[in-house]
């Protein structure tokens, strides 16, 4: 059998606006409001982390909102998603409170994870992220075991495992590939592969780019994406979560993606480590999956000055939440031992 | 009052807690066979099903991680490691995400998982078979460590555990399996009530141990009462958290202490009890030096020769304890 994702990255990818055909013209709005919101609260994040506003590592995905914000399009609260070390954009688009997501990047006692976790240990209950923390696959079979136990209550929640190309070199995953697939957990393993673990190139890595071919061996149904195209995530997300929900999964799906920033803080790290030079930059930003939205809704009749507007809108909305954020207080450290043990 | 073995007293709590806990369910390697865990756990899978019964690949790193998730999800899920050695793969999971999940999200959000590690040694299994790790468990905060030693703990421990909202890690040994008791009905006690107890109440020496060391202390107690010391003895049940005021208690009324344990002594349990007793005993009560008895530092052989050599036995106690009362301060 002919096998459809077996292709070059740079064929996979593209500068192109995108197909916008099958959808409308709110939700395209919403999901580009979506992007624009997590593309400028991390910019925000990134200066506040240069001038030390924000004290601790923080891991910016600015260039790979698409995928997020197409996955969270077909989720609700019920279902269960897990991230990583890279996560603002997985729990932004899933609607979580801005002020409250801020307080938490600046570890105030109002952050969603009540200041005790910062950038790298995300918690949204109410939006359906049951939490991201940055050792690297560590979610990972957490997010079948979350699978498993809805299949076992009976319930059509599914489970959403965000890794990326460094996770899948992690043994665990294979562990959890397997044991998702004997079991028909409703889970859906989503890489977000940039190409980099970390300072190192894919190449330098693994013997392939593309990562499927796990998915493969343990017999799960993938899909291989330009991660940096919105309406294409969302049709195999639309399609593998409704599937996932009937029992059908679990399902892999593989966006090829870029980040314009280093592995942490806000460095474009250019060089620093193997194979990541400016003119390859220069190229991925060209695949801006914001720009191609925008250059998709601009030929369909959608007006400029509308979406400039929207965008100061956002960055306002941005602007105030930061502000208020910063004027929120740290956790205190008696109420912080009564977190080592949920009370009974 | 039922007889049951230390090992059907298990069985007894996991018959249980399935049967009137829909959110619990058991998973690890052998659970559908006999070879692995001993009766504890004979006939589940035909009795609640396979479903709540999983057996699964030899992963235990995912298998645990699972778990831990399915906690997250409203199940209290059991996992079996039936052999303490295998579960080291699983330290992630454990270490990293179950022991610090409360606390990175200010508790919004606690892992309600009972790991279940069985310490199965001796009969030449040597190195990688046979080891008793509960020390390091009990050096994390965020889990809680339990080694139930006598038969009435096996199950009423196993039950605490698995209704506790938090981490736990339940240890049992295999060389504890034939003991015999007859035992009420099951019960629930609260985790956060189980303290270490005193077994037998005495002035001479405190005896400290947990586990199968328990067992052992309290076998060399008639021949200690024949050359008239009259131990008091305590067993600890419960490691993490650490529960130190029975013993400096103890040992303000008797000024000695023996420690008994069945893993390595360097940075161990039995570290742990010494230093809270001295601590928190003024030296003017001590007869003599705390002492302990743990494992030689060293891998378990295989040879048989060796073994003997390795493992505490009741001489082996009953001398290390004379010594101390010849060494007075």
């Amino acid at each position: 059998m002919k096998d459809l994702n077996n292709n070059k990255i740079e064929s996979i990818t593209s500068e192109k606006e995108i197909n916008i055909d099958n959808f409308s013209g709110d939700e395209l709005l919403e999901m580009l409001s979506k992007m624009i919101l997590i593309r400028n609260a991390e910019y925000k994040i990134a200066k506040g982390r240069e001038i030390g506003l924000v004290g601790g590592p923080v891991h910016l995905g600015v260039g790979q909102e698409a995928i997020p914000v197409g996955i969270s399009q077909y989720l609700n609260n019920n279902d269960k998603v897990f991230g990583a070390h890279r996560s603002h954009a997985h729990i932004l688009s899933l609607g979580i409170d801005l002020k409250s997501f801020f307080s938490e990047i600046l570890a105030k006692s109002s952050g969603i994870s009540k200041g005790m976790g910062g950038s790298m240990h995300l918690f949204g209950g109410s939006v359906g992220f049951s939490g991201s923390v940055p050792i690297v696959a560590g979610t990972v079979p957490l997010a079948v075991g979350t699978a498993l136990a809805s299949k076992l209550k009976g319930e059509d929640a599914i489970s959403i495992s965000y890794l990326g190309d460094g996770a899948m070199e992690e043994g665990i995953v294979h562990e959890s590939l397997n044991l998702a697939r004997i079991n028909n957990c409703p889970v859906i393993f989503v890489v977000e592969n940039n190409l980099f673990s970390s300072h190192l190139n894919i190449n330098l890595r693994q013997p392939k780019e593309l990562t499927y071919r796990f998915a493969k061996a343990n017999d799960i149904e993938s899909k291989v994406l330009d991660g940096n195209n919105l309406t294409s995530i969302c049709m195999t997300s639309k399609e593998f979560i409704r599937r996932c929900r009937a029992g059908e999964g679990p399902f892999f799906i593989e966006a090829i993606t870029y980040r314009w920033f280093g592995h942490v803080d806000w460095r474009e790290d250019i060089d620093v480590g193997i194979n990541r030079s400016a003119e390859d930059l220069k190229y991925w930003k060209k695949r801006d999956p914001i720009s191609r939205l925008k250059k998709s809704l601009l030929k369909n009749n959608f007006v400029e000055n509308h979406l400039i507007n929207l965008e100061k809108d956002i960055q306002k909305d941005i602007d105030n939440a930061w502000m208020d954020a910063l004027k929120e207080s740290s956790p205190e450290w008696n109420e912080s031992l009564n977190y080592v043990f949920k009370r009974n | 009052m039922n007889k049951f073995t230390y090992s059907t007293a298990i069985l007894d709590a996991y018959n249980f807690l399935l049967k009137n806990y829909p959110e619990v369910f058991v998973i690890g390697q052998g659970l559908w066979s006999p070879w692995y865990v001993g009766n504890t756990m004979k006939d589940l899978d035909k009795k609640f099903g396979k479903k709540r019964i999983i057996d699964t690949p030899v992963s235990e790193a995912a298998v645990t991680g699972a778990a831990v998730g399915a906690s997250l999800n409203e199940m209290k899920p059991i996992v079996v490691h039936p052999r303490m050695d295998f579960m080291m793969y699983a330290m992630d999971p454990i270490v990293n995400q179950a022991a610090k999940w409360s606390y990175m999200f200010g508790g919004q959000s606690s892992p309600s998982i009972t790991i279940r590690g069985i310490i199965n040694r001796g009969g030449e299994q040597g190195a990688q078979h046979s080891q008793a790790l509960h020390s390091w468990f009990a050096h994390i905060p965020g889990l809680k460590v339990v080694l139930p030693s006598s038969v009435a703990d096996a199950r009423d421990l196993l039950i605490a555990s698995v209704l506790a909202d938090q981490p736990v890690i339940y240890i049992d040994d295999r060389w504890l399996y034939d003991q015999e008791d007859n035992l009420p009905e099951a019960k629930e006690i609260k985790l956060e009530s189980i303290n270490p107890c005193i077994l037998r109440e005495g002035d001479s020496i405190t005896l400290v141990g947990c586990s199968y060391s328990t067992l052992l202390l309290k076998k060399v107690t008639k021949k200690l009462i024949k050359n008239k010391i009259y131990p008091e003895i305590i067993d600890m049940r419960i490691i993490n958290p650490f529960h130190s005021e029975l013993i400096t208690n103890s040992v303000k009324k008797t000024g000695r202490l023996f420690v008994l344990d069945g893993g390595w002594g360097p940075c161990g349990i039995s570290s742990e009890i010494i230093s809270s007793a001295v601590e928190n005993v003024d030296p003017n009560f001590l007869k003599s030096k705390p002492a302990r008895l743990t494992l030689p530092f060293t891998p378990a052989p295989t040879s048989k020769v060796l073994e003997q050599e390795y493992y505490p036995t009741e001489e082996k106690i009953y001398k290390n304890i004379l010594k101390i009362f010849k060494n007075n301060l």
